[in-house]
């Protein structure tokens, strides 16, 4: 398969978890979400209550993706920030190191400007995060499989019964 | 490429319904969302003009059930089937695990069917996939009307790598699970090649 999967364990998990948690705070924002650039939703903090968060990833990669296109089509490698500005809510879409999306969405407890100062903090620390989240795969990988794989012993029966 | 996350013990595929315009991919995801239990699905968002012709893409998040204690997910997308869209039939093929190209059967759709499928070869090669490495299935779609091609025909110039393909009629739901549960089968039985 082309690319590599994504594969996170309770450690990194966590450690983004701390970060969106601190960037929810420091940003005022009303909810954080971060988002695998093919649309599955890796991590939110805030009140997700009322958001449909599968349906917000996915609509967000679309919006990445399509973006992406219009700056190839113009000679830009990517626009890596997008602001969407509406009555209540406004949403801040980054992307971050070609991997992954983080989305805030706030009113007018906060600011652009200041989300913008707090997204860059946070970016450089998710960086690094996601970096070392693809080398442990790739060491794992070349290592042999994972000591608790899910996927080792899955038999045609356990795939037949996800569609009874 | 899936998302496999051992803190909330899920795993998360993507699955794309390929294929001309207006040959049923639309309809697929509808009857995959009707049929489906409220607490196995999220919403179908659809991405269409006003003429219901997909623009961007639909999209219809699936919960299965649990495999080995993990929450198996797919994600189904279409992409939008007119033959300008083609920039925006790229993008939605990024990260794909398994693709279903949803071929019209009628006789006179037969072009646009070849049209579609080097379509999506191509497509599909430049992000490094090549469709025989990938789990991929064909369905036959529409096979109610009067004036439908031959199956052996249409095997012969849609699927020439002999894969597993399956008669439909999709708004009805023949055959719409069944070529679902053949590909999504083939992501699973890919990752555990891989993990």
């Amino acid at each position: 398969m082309a690319g590599s999967d994504l594969v996170m364990y309770e450690n990194e998990f966590q450690k983004i978890d701390e970060e969106l948690q601190k960037l929810h705070q420091q940003a005022n924002a009303t909810v954080v979400f971060l988002v695998d650039k093919n649309g599955q939703l890796i991590a939110s903090a805030g009140d997700t209550h009322d958001i449909d968060t599968t349906s917000l990833a996915s609509l967000t990669a679309g919006n990445i993706a399509a973006t992406g296109g219009i700056a190839r089509l113009l000679g830009e490698k990517e626009f890596t920030i997008l602001f969407h500005e509406g009555e209540k809510d406004n949403i801040h879409i980054s992307l971050i190191g070609q991997r992954v999306i983080l989305v805030v969405i706030f009113d007018q407890r906060s600011s652009l400007g200041l989300v913008r100062l707090r997204v860059k903090k946070t970016s450089e620390a998710l960086t690094k995060l996601f970096e070392d989240i693809t080398s442990k795969a790739e060491k794992e990988k070349s290592e042999g499989k994972a000591a608790d794989s899910p996927f080792a012993e899955i038999s045609d029966e356990d795939i037949d019964n996800l569609f009874k | 490429m899936s998302f496999i996350n051992y803190s909330s013990r899920e795993i998360n595929c993507k699955i794309v319904y390929y294929g001309p315009g207006l040959c049923g991919k639309t309809t697929n995801l509808q009857f995959i969302y009707k049929k489906t239990n409220p607490e196995q699905k999220g919403k179908l968002i659809s991405l269409a003009t006003e003429t219901e012709r997909t623009l961007f893409f639909d999209f219809l998040p699936l919960a299965l059930g649990d495999i080995r204690g993990f929450k198996v997910r797919f994600h189904l997308y279409t992409v939008p089937g007119q033959v300008f869209y083609a920039a925006s039939r790229k993008l939605i093929l990024k990260g794909v695990d398994g693709v279903i190209f949803v071929a019209d059967s009628q006789i006179e759709r037969m072009e646009a069917n070849m049209e579609s499928l080097e379509d999506l070869k191509i497509n599909l090669a430049e992000q490094g996939y090549a469709i025989e490495k990938l789990p991929y299935a064909v369905q036959y779609n529409k096979r109610d009307l009067s004036n439908v091609a031959p199956l052996e025909e249409m095997n012969k110039l849609l699927n020439a790598n002999g894969v597993q393909w399956f008669e439909a009629v999709a708004p009805t739901g023949t055959g719409v699970f069944e070529t679902l549960k053949s590909v999504a089968k083939q992501v699973l039985l890919e990752l555990k090649k891989h993990y």
